[in-house]
């Protein structure tokens, strides 16, 4: 086997590693605060990638800068959605909250069905069948441009929580709800910017998907069990955890089809589940439980 | 309605339920219900509606040539066997008297068992696994070459094409979808083609994925490495066009990309989605005669249904579909009953002369399979499935190797 094939599957793991990071880390940051799980997040991808898919068609808009009107929209829809949906459900048992981000998901693949059909949908932009050469790599061009804005993605919702008034107001809420309440914060207010960032976060993470596969509306639930391995392997809750599984679990799974065989790709991404789960329950970045 | 009346209407009304499920009743139908199961959603969409175009024009060319009327009764599976199962159970609870379908051999499996178990005739219309019609079912029908046979002609056919071309490639990498049709398609050509004389090529690399994949990128470095002059692929449509986006981006040119046998690369949808790097793609599949009488009468009722489509893009799927329900009309005239044993001893009397797709008769043998079925070699030229071979039914020459092949 010749090293630039290792080398040409490896980086192409490693960069949509990167965009399913993205797409996790929104699971991950809403889980964070918010102490729900949110089972509609695989569902609230493929919602954006047809968002992205729209405009592409109606306005002949670049996925790329779809990511600006799709994620402000997701955020908007986010934030609604936790505010007047989840807020009541904060207090309620976790089947509660079950439920209802179940019924949440349900809706959004049955909408999508009634609005789109079953048919698979993608968008054709001039460099979506290049690639870049470098010696006798070849790195497919879509994929490294959807990285990347992944990575800056990542790094502006970092710089948020790090460096912005509500972001450190959010984390208050997250390192202890109480406190929070005591010193005044308005909690359910920043809840709902929360999961607003986090629906932010999976609209940019599908608007790059759409670059790299069809979208149909049956795609999210897929996109769920994915987004659950990647934060448990990278450590729920932790946002560099949800990067860091990303990128290992879209590795192990190319590197997988290539040593092993293609069809038990995702075989592997679950083995890698097992054993994080067996020796490192909190996951690799995660913090252990007092 | 005195009370004599109405003990004579209950009788009445009772021995016609009593006697329905011993076809007494049913004996005096004059519409045949058929159910037809499809899988219109889920990644075989494109397939399924495609197949729908054809068992929609079959009731109005029925009615004219047989003069027989039909029901259709739709069924989508969703891609997904259970769901084929249970809704061949459902079609028949609501009274269908015939089952057709489903384009997919892992459906077509489970949808003969509850065929079989209720004694409800079922005619696939497209299934290529051996095994369906290798269990002793009474009740199951196929007029659709099996894996097999499939291989067979399709191997014959890529002979026939080095052979018309003077070309001579030495390897070739094998891909395939990893599903009930991929695996017996694969065990055909792994007992075939080590004693295909007339190809000369050795298979370097056998690739299986996973036909809902979403990506193909590991799958087609694979291929690639392998340096091999051709790619020889057993796929559906959506990973076809996968594979074709990803051999673009990787930059690879074989000589060729041929089906021995396979759906995918002749569908309308792999010209849509692809455009002109749908062009070259070979399926050597089993397909329809454009110049036999029945086909210009299913081509004028097509361009009614579909005014904005081709016959050409459909013509597999529609033409192998609409001869399913043909089959089962053509019964239900000569028994002039929908009582399914009858319906089924008809069916197996079948002798149609008169048929859309290439190949001889439509005559069942013992096991309910149609033989001498044919197979055309079609390649995209001009964005167009196009007849390259047989040199007989042929509209264009083959154009082997690609113009875009370059040594790798």
């Amino acid at each position: 086997m010749s090293w630039d094939l290792v080398a040409n599957v490896a980086i192409a793991g490693i960069l949509t590693g990167l965009v399913y990071g993205l797409m996790a880390l929104g699971l991950s940051v809403i889980f964070g605060v918010v102490r729900v799980v949110n089972f509609a997040h695989g569902e609230m991808m493929t919602a954006a990638m047809y968002a992205a898919v729209v405009l592409f068609s109606a306005f002949g808009l670049d996925p790329f800068l779809a990511t600006v009107p799709v994620a402000a929209a997701f955020f908007v829809l986010g934030y609604a959605l936790q505010a007047g949906v989840i807020n009541p459900f904060i207090t309620r048992p976790e089947h509660s909250q079950f439920m209802l981000l179940v019924a949440v998901a349900t809706i959004l693949v049955n909408a999508l069905l009634l609005g789109f059909g079953p048919d698979a949908r993608n968008v054709q932009v001039d460099y979506q069948l290049e690639s870049f050469a470098v010696g006798r790599l070849l790195i497919d061009k879509a994929r490294v441009f959807a990285a990347l804005l992944a990575v800056v993605a990542s790094a502006g919702l970092f710089a948020f929580f790090r460096f912005t008034l509500a972001g450190k107001a959010i984390r208050a809420c997250a390192d202890n709800y109480l406190g929070a309440l005591v010193v005044g914060l308005n909690v359910k207010h920043l809840y709902a910017l929360t999961f607003g960032l986090g629906a932010a976060c999976v609209a940019i993470a599908g608007c790059m998907m759409v670059l790299l596969v069809d979208v149909t509306p049956v795609l999210g639930p897929s996109y769920t069990l994915l987004a659950f391995v990647i934060v448990i392997v990278g450590g729920l809750g932790s946002m560099s955890g949800a990067l860091l599984g990303g990128v290992l679990i879209g590795l192990s799974e190319a590197m997988a089809g290539l040593l092993i065989q293609p069809s038990a790709k995702s075989m592997f991404s679950f083995g890698l589940l097992i054993l994080v789960l067996l020796f490192r329950p909190q996951g690799l970045l995660g913090r252990k439980s007092p | 309605m005195n009370r004599r009346d109405f003990n004579k209407a209950a009788a009445a009304v009772g021995a016609a339920t009593a006697l329905a499920p011993f076809g007494i009743a049913q004996a005096q139908a004059k519409k045949l219900k058929v159910g037809v199961l499809l899988p219109l959603s889920g990644f075989m969409s494109f397939i399924g509606q495609s197949c729908k175009k054809g068992s929609d024009l079959a009731p109005p060319v029925i009615k004219q040539m047989l003069g027989v009327d039909i029901e259709l009764m739709y069924a989508d599976f969703e891609t997904n066997v259970d769901t084929a199962r249970t809704r061949a159970e459902r079609l028949i609870q609501e009274g269908a008297n015939v089952l057709v379908g489903p384009f997919d051999s892992g459906a077509a499996v489970a949808i003969a068992q509850v065929a079989e178990q209720r004694g409800v005739p079922f005619v696939i219309n497209i299934a290529a696994a051996p095994q369906i019609t290798e269990q002793g079912y009474k009740f199951v029908f196929r007029n659709f070459q099996t894996a097999i046979d499939i291989v067979r002609n399709g191997l014959d056919l890529i002979g026939d094409l080095f052979q018309a071309t003077n070309t001579v490639p030495r390897t070739a990498v094998y891909m395939h979808v990893n599903d009930t049709f991929g695996q017996a398609m694969t065990k055909g050509i792994n007992a075939m083609l080590p004693r295909a004389t007339r190809l000369p090529f050795k298979v370097v690399d056998t690739i299986p994925y996973d036909p809902a994949a979403k990506d193909l990128t590991v799958e087609v470095s694979k291929a690639k490495a392998s340096n091999a002059d051709l790619l020889l692929i057993v796929c559906r449509l959506n990973d076809a066009i996968l594979v074709r986006r990803e051999m673009v981006k990787q930059r690879w040119n074989p000589m060729g990309i041929i089906s021995p046998g396979s759906p995918g690369m002749y569908e309308e949808q792999y010209f849509k989605a692809l455009g002109k790097l749908s062009e070259y793609s070979i399926s050597n599949v089993p397909w329809y005669n454009p110049n036999s009488k029945l086909t210009k009468i299913v081509e004028k009722e097509f361009l009614k249904q579909n005014p904005k489509d081709k016959l050409v893009f459909h013509g597999l799927n529609a033409g192998f579909t609409f001869e399913a329900i043909l089959i089962a009309a053509d019964a239900f005239k000569r028994a002039g009953s929908t009582d399914p044993k009858t319906l089924a001893d008809a069916i197996r009397q079948t002798n149609i002369t008169e048929k859309m797709t290439l190949g001889g008769p439509i005559k069942f043998n013992a096991k309910g399979q149609v033989e001498g079925i044919g197979s055309a070699c079609v390649q995209n030229l001009h964005l167009l499935p196009t007849v390259v071979l047989p040199a007989a039914a042929a509209t264009a020459k083959p154009v082997f190797p690609s113009p875009e092949y370059k040594k790798a």
